[in-house]
């Protein structure tokens, strides 16, 4: 049953959207800065997809993701502040600045990751959902990848067993049109790829993922579909308006693709849907970024003035249970 | 006390934790309705169900991060990997992931995962088939490596693995399980992982083995003995973490010493050990350290050529009284 989003809710998401984008636009800045290390993915023109699709996450439902991940930790409630201080290094971040930009991860959130390996999460992930099945609890997985993953070994393996299994998993594909330079059609013999999901005779379906309204209903259906029958796969159309990282010289597409898909903007698109329904006013929308704009001047503070990780720090978590000696 | 043989001794270990522990339970390609390649699991379907002894397909990959995956959210899984040199499909999953997400997510997320399988060669299956690969996944920080040499230990590390939080690879030797000994009947028997062991005394020269070649040395030990020359024998057991505590305390008694290994000699135990020990106990090494090992070729499979290239009980003798610069 579609179920339908209240105005504050919709307002929510909203906000999520526009802390996600500047949140994604003050990494970058920081990535010029020198103070953010490493790679950085960002996620501007996707945010659609992880707030609508988080929004159908109950808080016992598991996420993991890949390692565009800033937007997913986001929507699933991680604080921003731990997560910027993670992307520099700092201890009080997520992972205690141990894991980066491409390793953002919470326990109490069951998010177990942040994956940087393509396609490893997706064996994890079933693992997960075989738990939940084994416990018999009512719970379900969502996760999430990119379409160049589909063309790899694990994304078979996983789907085949999933489906063997009957595990309450929801493979969420976001095909934002290229796997790093590589266009779909390039490497993928099936460029439809939810129809990759009936090769394992599974439910599968393709959505708009600059949609956020359609993004949470359809995950939310799926969701509840694998807690009963097993797996779904569902693709999301979207597109990234920055490069695959940072650096990225961009040769693979032109500036007019990128302007055509700025016009279906997911954050102006849900603006255009409420301000049709009266549900808001260009003026709502201004004071949610004048409030998201304070947000950020205190989550980069909180990254900024936070400590580096301890020298002790360096070799702790290596093994849970103690080593009798050397 | 009572005498059985290895692969008994890993059966135990195996069903008095899933009788112990409901979140323990096997999965695995021919582990359910075939019993196990090597008859490890037989029985365990009729006795535990499907739920708890699950036939998988052909997919490394998935087994591994599949196990490690539920093993994440709360359960204890035991994966087995028919043979290790099918765990090269799944090593993305052990090295890359389950290796790191203790560590990388800073305590969040504990894998009590535990891979079980088997390596070793001597049975003409052919290069891709007897690999002794062992060395490599102990390269890894965050992965346990165990490979038992006795029915006892098998059992009691086997045991350790499955009640410990961290993520454990358990190499079995197939040329062992029908090997016998003395195992504790008592459900908690368990041994420290981490612990190497004295498995004979001696004065005159330490040799360091594990695994299949363990019990290759104690029977050079024996023959040694005949010559007056007391050796002391070392069982590893556990390949990461290391412990080199009894080894360099041995060496600094016999002066001289002698590493054992079934796989390829570059790169390798042996070659880990004498570094240690050059490290730790060099004043007190009387001769240099010498290692018998696997030729370094592709093990072949006609027979004579298979036996060739492994380590064998004469290159043992032969490296003992070598180090302790008597005629050979």
């Amino acid at each position: 049953m579609t179920k339908e989003l209240t105005k504050d809710e919709l307002l929510e998401l909203h906000q999520q959207m526009v802390l996600t984008r500047r949140f994604e636009e003050k990494s970058a800045e920081l990535y010029a800065e020198g103070k953010i290390g490493g790679f950085l993915h960002l996620y501007i023109g996707q945010e659609a997809i992880a707030m609508g699709a988080c929004k159908a996450l109950k808080p016992t439902d598991h996420l993991l993701t890949a390692y565009r991940d800033h937007g997913w930790a986001i929507a699933r409630g991680l604080d921003p502040k731990a997560i910027m201080a993670e992307l520099l290094g700092k201890a009080t971040g997520v992972s205690g600045g141990k894991g980066g930009s491409m390793h953002l991860a919470s326990s109490e959130h069951n998010y177990w990751g942040g994956h940087a390996i393509v396609g490893g999460h997706l064996p994890i992930a079933t693992g997960v959902a075989l738990a939940i099945s084994y416990k018999e609890e009512p719970d379900a997985v969502l996760c999430v990848l990119g379409e160049g993953t589909t063309n790899i070994g694990y994304f078979h393996e996983s789907i085949n067993l999933a489906a063997v299994w009957k595990l309450p998993i929801v493979f969420l594909v976001e095909n934002n049109q290229y796997g790093m330079g590589t266009e779909v059609a390039r490497a993928s013999a099936v460029t439809n790829i939810y129809e990759k999901g009936c090769a394992y005779d599974i439910a599968n379906r393709q959505l708009n993922g600059q949609d956020v309204i359609e993004m949470y209903q359809n995950v939310d259906e799926a969701l509840d579909y694998a807690r009963k029958e097993g797996p779904v796969l569902l693709e999301a159309l979207t597109y990234r308006y920055s490069g695959h990282s940072m650096g990225d010289p961009e040769r693979y597409r032109s500036k007019t693709e990128i302007e055509e898909w700025r016009v279906r903007d997911p954050i102006a698109r849900l603006e255009d849907y409420m301000t049709d329904k009266k549900l808001a006013k260009k003026a709502d929308f201004e004071a949610i970024r004048a409030q998201v704009e304070t947000e950020l001047v205190e989550i980069v503070e909180f990254a900024e003035e936070s400590p580096n990780p301890e020298e002790a720090a360096l070799c702790e978590f290596v093994y849970v249970d103690p080593i009798p000696h050397r | 006390m009572a005498r059985i043989t290895y692969r008994e001794a890993i059966s135990q270990a195996l069903r008095e934790e899933m009788y112990r522990d409901d979140r323990v339970f096997i999965m695995g390609e021919e582990i359910g309705t075939w019993g196990g390649t090597y008859a490890v699991t037989r029985g365990f379907l009729d006795e535990f169900g499907e739920k708890r002894v699950r036939d998988t397909p052909i997919a490394e990959g998935v087994i591994v991060g599949a196990a490690a995956g539920a093993a994440i959210a709360g359960l204890r899984p035991v994966a087995e990997i028919m043979t290790i040199n099918f765990a090269f499909l799944a090593m993305d999953q052990i090295v890359n992931h389950i290796a790191k997400f203790y560590y990388m997510f800073n305590g969040q997320i504990k894998c009590p995962v535990v891979i079980r399988t088997v390596g070793g060669g001597g049975r003409q299956l052919g290069a891709t088939h007897s690999q002794t690969p062992d060395v490599v996944f102990a390269h890894f920080p965050g992965l346990k490596v165990i490979a038992p040499s006795t029915p006892a230990d098998a059992k009691g590390l086997l045991k350790a693995a499955i009640r410990g939080e961290d993520p454990v690879l358990f190499i079995e030797n197939a040329t062992l399980y029908q090997s016998r000994g003395e195992v504790p009947d008592d459900e908690d028997y368990i041994l420290p992982i981490g612990v190497s062991d004295v498995k004979r005394e001696g004065k005159d020269v330490t040799i360091v083995s594990y695994s299949k070649m363990l019990p290759v040395c104690l029977q050079a030990a024996e023959q040694l003995a005949k010559d007056g020359i007391e050796a002391e024998v070392i069982d590893l057991r556990t390949l990461r973490p290391l412990d080199t505590r009894p080894i360099v305390e041995s060496v600094r008694k016999t002066n001289r010493m002698v590493v054992v290994e079934e796989g390829w000699r570059a790169y390798g135990i042996g070659a880990e050990i004498a570094s240690r020990v050059t490290e730790l106990a060099f004043d007190y090494l009387d001769a240099p350290v010498r290692r018998v090992a696997q030729a370094e070729v592709p093990l072949p499979y006609n027979k004579e050529l298979e036996q060739m290239a492994l380590p064998q009980l004469p290159d043992i003798i032969h490296a003992v009284r070598d180090v302790l610069y008597l005629d050979v």
